[in-house]
């Protein structure tokens, strides 16, 4: 809503409260002001001048020569190029020294040979958007009314000497799309007040009822229908000032009747139709639901066909508006139009927002009807319409209205207690101090010891409960004046649970450990939805999406990272780690919420380690991310559950994946993304994994308990077996320990040979095996008895023997 | 005799004194401290000398050899001294070169504010809570106090999985399912942070997929006071000491009264500028007190219970406190904006 503040002072006396002051206040009190806009800013110097003399240029065919009488001294010659430009009109001229906006400045300048003292000008060249500017000026010159006296700021005349508040209304305050309903709120807010407009109609011997029938089929959607009838108008233009306030407002002017239709909107948030009475084809108004398939053809002369779910105004059979939105053009306003029907209705803002949206037609007037009209301003709104079509368009007004009523207005009722807006606000008010406020906002109370209760004005369609009450309260006591304080009563113990704690762990160590975290969409395609899935589940699917690309939910977020590493890539940055932790999406069936699974991914590409200048250069390969992997297992505490374990997957290196098992349950993957994959995203070699991170933080961890140091030496034993190229060192590990028993404490591979001086076929693989007693000092022959043992069993089992 | 002993003296502490390293060093000691040296051989000549003399002699010898001994210590002591020293200087390194690096990444600049904003108010007595991003209508709108038919409520706006299924377009619906957990009674106080999903075509402002992150506590007497209390704490923390805050009404379907916090602008310093458009102020969060309806359908007496909740966007205080110009820098991942928040000041 674009409030003028000079029309606003019509209403509400502002002396001494700037428009920068103003919206200070109303922003802090209810409603943001976005901006205020100096109509007039950077403009000077542009007077009313008189064109005594208009004829064409000598040298250029577009060009006028005119001599014009800017009440200052003699007449000046100005060149003019505007096509309306002629002898007699009342202009606007910026003279020399003038300023324009985006200052441009006025010189005396020669076109075409011919001296130009100043320009004439367009209301564009004044800073009026073109979509604003009636049509007989929108090519050319702004031609004031022939009375309009010469010499006079140009600008002044133009009620551009002004400033625009501009409110940005939030849902519930609808009551300030209009001109009363701003005043009211600046009323109660300066504590001022409210002068309403005092429509006085004198209307002729004739009665309305004679020339118009109302009938309303159609109740709920319009409970309240009121005609009133103008003859005798004469089309033309409107005063200058109603087409100012339009403009400023956002409103092009057309015509003095459809101008004040559009004024008393802005004026009273009423939207007003103007149907053609002689144009209307009968004598009666019918309003009823639409049928299937009728076609209207408005305003804008486009033909709309209609379902029966949108509301139609009719002459009894033929459509002549679309209820609320938009006029039909059979029985529109014309120059020639003699006498009018003043249409002022309440229509429910569910039909009316069904059939703007229908029909890609918001418009000021659906929009009002939309959030909802104050039912008791619908009379006084056409009251008002009709005593200015007598005022400015010569009209007679004829006696009574029509009309068809099925509204019952209760005003709301409610009561708050004192102690509750206290307690609420946290503030330690007065009765009295209450009352002032409901005061100020013209709201009727009635005080019983503590409860005060509240007529709420119809106007106010926004204040239902007493929370609602409490924030008119509130916002006119002024939440700048209520203290801060902070929540008393029983404490609450603050902290993450043991399992925001772990994730955060999680996202510490992988950063540490030199992997950046990002975070990508959970929206994406068919393709990238099942991708590396660590379980095969019908993606979830958007009802409506809003492309291709982001239609479904993910069930791996593998495919986000690998697409984060191509972007890098092709940005010259081919080297790069990166992980993230979110949920992915497990379909449950249309009726039930899916299952929402946070999982850990992560992608390691190009080079994991470089240090040139002392040679050091190392490429990401599988047990870079594997390293990292058992890194994290060993802070979760679950080396001892976890298993990598040969694996084959889509998507991946046939030969470098793994299995990631936990307790025996696969719980995701790592490896290699397959040469292809790496090829299509033009990819150095890829690593990847992808955990479900619900798993390994789910999973139960023996609480933390010291365990002494050992106090006696621990012996070990290296060992060289010759194996099958086939065998897995994880295998021969898992028989070297069982068969090892209770002295055996750890075993890792320290060595892994498959050069020619092995047999083909075979391998090396050396593991260091130490053994311990924490009750005592071993002997070598302890230690051999295990030993001999373990020699045994991996002979046995994996047909591995001691390299000779 | 003696003479010859004085004069080896000075013929060995001469040697010594230019010995250039050790092994000439031990060439001297052995040519006249060994077996087969001077000093042995003069004493060999003993014999001749008076019984008396022999002593004297024998003394002057030992003081000698102790001489030129010593004379050899010190000087392999300066021998070694200077090897040493030589070693090291040829050890010389140019530290200006590169050290090896130590590979580190560090966490998105969203999980940044969300930690920031987590640990705050856990230090305040807050649990973090959570839920579904695929969410039900209920508790996304219905138990938000926002019916079937409101207009904040467009199929136009949200992505739909079903009629009643819907990727969550706040983070409202864990403080639903929240209240909902705590049977009606109180307190109940959380801060909820997630991703949510709203129908937007992705440009430098809107994103389809972003975070929020709510505050929600709900009590016996909690007051409008004590939103406003808590708010400025968390302004201070996040954005400086020196900001002022400003609650301006506003409308929220869920909370009534409803607000808008803004914070003084830190480039002008609150004098107007182009950041805050001119009003000296920047818009950082909504909030207001619990509505009845939505205490009443998560199962609190409204008589007896008040509440206040808040909510605001990770992206947007990055976007201010770091000054971020597109809200897609977040989903992109260019590692040249991630690594850029490794700093921490």
């Amino acid at each position: 809503m674009f409030v003028s503040y000079k029309w606003l002072q019509e209403y509400v006396d502002l002396s001494g409260v700037t428009p920068a002051e103003l919206a200070g206040k109303i922003t802090k009190s209810g409603i943001e002001v976005e901006g205020v806009e100096v109509l007039n800013e950077g403009i000077k110097g542009v007077v009313v001048g008189h064109v005594l003399e208009r004829e064409q240029h000598p040298n250029a065919d577009k060009l006028n020569k005119c001599l014009v009488d800017t009440g200052a001294g003699e007449p000046v010659q100005i060149i003019c190029g505007a096509p309306n430009v002629d002898k007699g009109q009342k202009v606007a001229v910026a003279t020399v020294g003038a300023v324009l906006p985006g200052n441009f400045k006025i010189k005396r300048a020669k076109l075409r040979g011919e001296e130009s003292n100043g320009m004439i000008c367009s209301l564009q060249e004044l800073g009026i958007e073109s979509k604003l500017i009636a049509k007989e000026y929108s090519e050319g010159i702004y031609v004031f009314p022939n009375d309009t006296e010469v010499g006079q700021d140009a600008l002044e005349q133009l009620n551009r000497d002004d400033q625009i508040l501009e409110l940005g209304l939030t849902p519930n305050r609808s009551d300030c799309l209009s001109m009363l309903g701003v005043a009211y709120e600046v009323a109660a807010i300066l504590g001022r007040e409210v002068k309403l407009p005092e429509p006085l109609v004198e209307t002729t011997s004739e009665i309305a009822s004679d020339f118009i029938e109302v009938q309303v089929d159609a109740k709920e959607d319009n409970p309240l229908y009121v005609a009133k009838v103008v003859k005798n108008v004469k089309v033309g233009p409107s005063p200058v000032w109603m087409q100012a306030r339009l403009m400023a407002a956002g409103i092009r002017p057309h015509n003095n009747v459809v101008d004040i239709t559009n004024y008393i909107l802005l004026e009273y948030g009423q939207p007003l139709h103007a149907f053609d009475y002689d144009r209307l084809g009968s004598k009666q108004i019918l309003v009823r639901r639409a049928n299937d398939g009728e076609v209207i053809v408005t305003l804008d002369d486009a033909k709309r066909e209609l379902t029966s779910e949108h509301l139609l105004i009719t002459n009894g059979t033929e459509p002549i508006a679309l209820a609320g939105v938009m006029g039909g053009a059979n029985s529109e306003v014309q120059p020639d139009t003699k006498n009018v029907i003043i249409e002022s209705a309440y229509f429910k803002g569910a039909t009316v927002r069904k059939a703007s949206k229908d029909h890609g037609l918001r418009s000021e007037a659906s929009a009002r009807f939309e959030k909802g009209v104050d039912p008791n301003r619908v009379r006084a709104a056409a009251e008002r319409a009709v005593q200015l079509l007598a005022q400015y368009a010569g009209g007679e007004v004829l006696e009574g209205s029509v009309e068809a009523d099925a509204l019952q207005v209760e005003p709301a009722v409610v009561s708050v207690t004192l102690e509750k807006i206290n307690r609420v606000l946290g503030t330690e008010l007065t009765m009295k101090e209450v009352e002032a406020i409901f005061a100020r906002l013209q709201f009727e109370t009635n005080t019983d010891n503590d409860t005060i209760t509240v007529t709420v004005p119809t106007r106010r369609g926004d204040i239902t409960i007493e929370e609602d009450l409490i924030e008119e309260v509130g916002r006119l006591f002024g939440y700048d004046n209520l203290a801060s304080t902070l929540p008393v009563g029983s404490s609450t113990p603050g902290h993450l649970s043991q399992y925001q704690n772990k994730r955060r762990l999680v996202r510490r160590y992988l950063e540490g450990a030199g992997l950046y975290q990002a975070v990508t969409y959970s929206l994406t395609n068919e393709a990238k939805a099942t991708q590396y899935a660590l379980e095969e589940r019908k993606p979830v699917q958007l009802a409506m999406p809003m492309s291709e690309d982001r239609s479904l939910l993910r069930l791996s977020i593998v495919p986000q990272l690998l697409e984060v590493l191509k972007y890098n890539s092709a940005r010259q940055n081919d080297s790069l780690a990166v992980y993230e932790t979110g949920a992915v999406f497990l379909s449950n069936g249309e009726e039930e919420l899916p299952e929402e699974r946070e999982h850990l991914a992560g992608a390691v590409t190009g080079l994991w380690h470089s240090h040139p200048w002392q040679g050091e250069k190392k490429p990401v390969d599988f047990y870079v991310v594997k390293g990292i992997l058992e890194g994290l297992f060993e802070k979760l505490g679950l080396t001892d559950k976890i298993e990598f374990r040969q694996a084959q997957k889509d998507g991946m290196h046939p030969g470098r994946t793994a299995e990631v098992l936990l307790s025996g349950n696969s719980v995701g993957f790592a490896g290699q993304i397959h040469p292809t994959v790496e090829k299509e995203l033009d990819l150095k070699e890829t690593y990847t994994f992808e955990l479900s991170l619900k798993a390994v933080l789910e999973e139960e961890v023996s609480p933390l308990q010291y365990e002494s140091i050992p106090r006696f030496p621990s012996i070990t034993r290296d060992i060289a077996l010759v194996a099958d190229q086939g065998t897995a060192a994880g295998e021969l590990k898992g028989i070297i320990k069982e068969a090892g028993g209770k002295l055996l404490k750890d075993v890792h591979v320290f060595d892994l040979y498959e050069g020619e001086r092995m047999e083909p076929g075979k391998k090396s693989l050396a593991f260091s095996l130490k053994y311990f007693d924490p009750e005592r000092t071993l002997t070598d022959e302890d230690v051999t008895k295990a030993h001999d043992k373990v020699l045994e069993a991996v002979k046995e089992k994996a047909g591995a023997v001691l390299r000779g | 005799m003696q003479e010859r002993l004085k004069e080896l003296q000075t013929e060995a502490l001469e040697k010594i004194s230019t010995a250039a390293d050790l092994k000439e060093l031990n060439d001297i000691r052995v040519s006249y401290l060994g077996k087969k040296g001077p000093i042995t051989e003069v004493l060999k000549g003993m014999g001749k000398l008076s019984a008396e003399e022999r002593p004297k002699m024998g003394a002057l010898a030992n003081e000698v050899r102790d001489r030129i001994a010593a004379g050899i210590e010190e000087k392999q002591k300066h021998l070694e001294e200077a090897a040493v020293q030589e070693k090291l200087a040829a050890e010389k390194i140019d530290v200006t070169l590169p050290g090896r690096p130590v590979k580190t990444g560090n966490h998105h600049p969203l999980t940044r504010i969300i930690e920031e904003i987590e640990d705050l108010f856990i230090g305040m007595g807050y649990t973090v809570a959570e839920g579904p991003e695929v969410e039900k209508d209920y508790y996304n709108f219905e138990a938000l106090n926002l019916p079937k038919g409101h207009p904040a409520r467009d199929m136009q706006d949200s992505f739909y999985i079903t009629e009643d299924i819907l990727l969550r377009t706040h983070t409202s619906p864990v403080q639903a399912r929240t209240m909902e957990k705590h049977e009606g009674k109180g307190p109940v106080k959380i801060i909820c942070p997630g991703k949510v999903y709203r129908r937007d075509n992705d440009d430098a402002t809107h994103s389809h997929q972003f975070m929020q992150i709510e505050g929600l506590v709900v009590d016996e007497n909690i007051r409008m006071t004590d939103l406003k209390g808590t708010l400025e704490i968390f302004a201070k923390k996040m954005f400086g000491d020196d900001r002022e805050i400003r609650l301006r009404p506003s409308f929220f379907p869920f909370t009534e009264p409803s607000v808008e916090m803004d914070i003084s602008c830190k480039i002008c310093g609150g004098k107007g500028c182009s950041v805050c458009k001119g009003t000296g102020w920047i818009e950082i969060l909504g909030a207001g007190m619990v509505h009845p309806n939505v205490l009443e359908m998560a199962g609190f007496d409204s008589k007896k219970y008040t509440g206040f909740a808040f909510g605001m966007g990770p992206e947007r205080i990055a976007m201010l406190k770091y000054g971020v110009d597109d809200i897609r820098h977040f989903y992109t991942n260019d590692v040249r904006f991630l690594k850029q928040f490794s700093i921490h000041e």
